[in-house]
């Protein structure tokens, strides 16, 4: 395995007062797509959250390209080219849908990744680049929100629950939309419920349970009654 | 003709609290921080025209070149230096601060320059006078109501035209998100304040200009503020506008009515909006 870009070494993050991750060790490969399942509240979110800067934690404890980087806020940590998709899209609902996009992209770093380019992609937003983010439907705020993360040029690409609160049919076209976005050399952590779906859309994935990694593998390969027993923890 | 002349007066005089207002606007509607020094604020602004024009002999007009950068960057720091340090959940915290930042400003004031009432020689502009059908109308009045239309009209286009503008907005929407795209709202929040300060430079010139002032008189003018504010809706600077002027107007009506009645006018009309439109005539801000 080439040097990681991403390595999380003995991760303990705390969400509030609670402990929600414990030792958590994962690396991401450049170029990887990694997918992160578990049940609620297994420590999804806080693990997006820890690698984001949204929550600071020690800095030895999150490296990237080397560098430590887990004690940066997430301004500083999105200058250094991760970009995440939160959960439940979270647009600006005062911005309209391009500036939407703009300010993803205001951090400047240079790659394929352009207002047009993203058009290019989600051709419905271009259309509807005038309007408020809010007034558009869910299908359509994730294409924002995932151009608004693309806008920034990132190596690393966080998407948080992309499927959640969408209709089935949206989730299809999403999905099938993802291997164009990833491509080019971008690496992806993909948090999802549905497994099949992360599964289907990643190289390895990791399972947490109760804020520990229970199982990590390859996504093609491994068997479902091991992720069952990953996922729920029952024997 | 006598009250189509105080409704022009009123008018004119709700330039000037749309200029105490449009600072106070800009910070609840950026960071949802209520300045309760604001008021002083203005004072203080005055104050440093004053020093400006007795100092370097400048004209009150002039003073503004320097007023207004220095109260721009009095504002960056002093938002980096305390006032970051007290927004969170609780609402409490910038509310007591920036109470206890009126009192060292008024008390700071009082030490430098006395409690005797001061004024900016403005010169010929203070009475010049233009006649309009048999109207007579000061010039110093219209000159502060069109700064306050140039002031807003520029803080519209900050807010909708331009980079800081839609920083400013998306850190107002979602904090965390905001810094997920590389804007560090400590810095975004700071360059809130330096605008909002800039703006209050003006506004306490102005009103240095158009009468005489103390340190203690930062608490009406922040209540004239917060009412042309309110008035107008949260969140809306033409609205603030216009609750400066229905403020002026019902300011200039009352004290014609009866000299006694000016301020209690003003008070009564701010009462009467509230209860038929509690969120102000022109809301933007739905919470």
């Amino acid at each position: 395995m080439p040097d990681p870009l991403l390595k999380l070494e003995d991760l303990d993050a705390f969400y509030g007062d609670f402990q929600a991750l414990y030792q958590v060790e994962l690396e991401v490969a450049p170029g990887e797509v990694l997918a992160i399942i578990g049940a609620n509240g297994a420590g999804k979110t806080t693990l997006m959250r820890s690698i984001s800067g949204l929550t600071q934690n020690q800095a030895q404890m999150v490296r990237y390209r080397g560098d430590t980087i887990g004690a940066l806020r997430a301004d500083e940590v999105a200058g250094k080219g991760i970009a995440l998709v939160p959960e439940g899209r979270q647009l600006f609902p005062s911005l309209s849908v391009q500036e939407n996009l703009i300010i993803g992209g205001q951090i400047g770093r240079k790659g394929p990744w352009s207002l047009k380019a993203v058009y290019e992609l989600f051709p419905i937003l271009q259309e509807r680049r005038h309007q408020q983010s809010t007034s558009l439907s869910g299908g359509q705020q994730q294409m924002v929100a995932i151009g608004r993360a693309l806008m920034a040029n990132p190596d690393l690409i966080l998407f948080d629950e992309i499927s959640l609160g969408l209709a089935p049919i949206i989730i299809k076209d999403i999905y099938a939309a993802l291997p164009g976005i990833i491509g080019e050399g971008m690496s992806a952590l993909i948090v999802e419920q549905d497994i099949t779906k992360a599964l289907s859309v990643s190289q390895r994935f990791y399972c947490l349970q109760e804020g520990r990694v229970s199982l990590e593998g390859s996504s093609a390969t491994v068997a479902r009654e091991d992720i069952s027993r990953a996922y729920f923890g029952v024997e | 003709m006598e009250w189509v002349n105080a409704l022009l007066q009123g008018t004119l005089l709700g330039g000037l609290y749309a200029l105490f207002a449009a600072g106070l606007s800009l910070i609840f509607g950026v960071m949802r921080l209520v300045n309760i020094a604001h008021g002083d604020l203005i004072v203080l602004g005055a104050y440093l025209g004053l020093s400006v024009t007795t100092v370097l002999g400048f004209h009150p007009m002039l003073a503004l070149i320097v007023v207004v950068p220095a109260m721009a960057i009095f504002g960056y720091v002093l938002q980096r230096g305390i006032l970051n340090q007290t927004l969170g959940k609780d609402i409490l915290p910038p509310l007591l601060v920036t109470f206890g930042l009126s009192v060292i400003i008024q008390n700071a004031l009082l030490e430098t320059y006395s409690a005797d009432p001061q004024k900016m020689n403005a010169g010929a502009l203070e009475t010049a006078s233009v006649s309009l059908g048999g109207l007579s109308v000061g010039v110093l009045p219209v000159l502060t109501f069109a700064i306050a239309i140039a002031v807003i009209a520029t803080l519209q286009w900050i807010f909708y035209r331009t980079a800081l503008g839609r920083a400013f907005r998306a850190t107002s929407d979602n904090q965390e998100i905001a810094q997920l795209m590389g804007l560090n709202r400590r810095h975004i929040f700071g360059l809130a304040m330096a605008l909002a300060l800039a703006v209050t430079a003006i506004a306490g010139i102005m009103l240095g200009i158009r009468t005489s002032f103390d340190p203690s008189i930062g608490g009406g003018r922040l209540i004239f503020g917060f009412e042309a504010v309110i008035i107008g809706g949260l969140g809306n600077l033409w609205g603030t506008l216009v609750g400066g002027v229905i403020l002026g107007v019902a300011q200039t009506i009352g004290a014609k009515i009866d000299p006694g009645w000016q301020l209690l006018a003003g008070h009564l009309t701010f009462l009467v909006i509230l209860a038929v439109k509690p969120n102000g005539l022109f809301p933007r801000i739905s919470e």
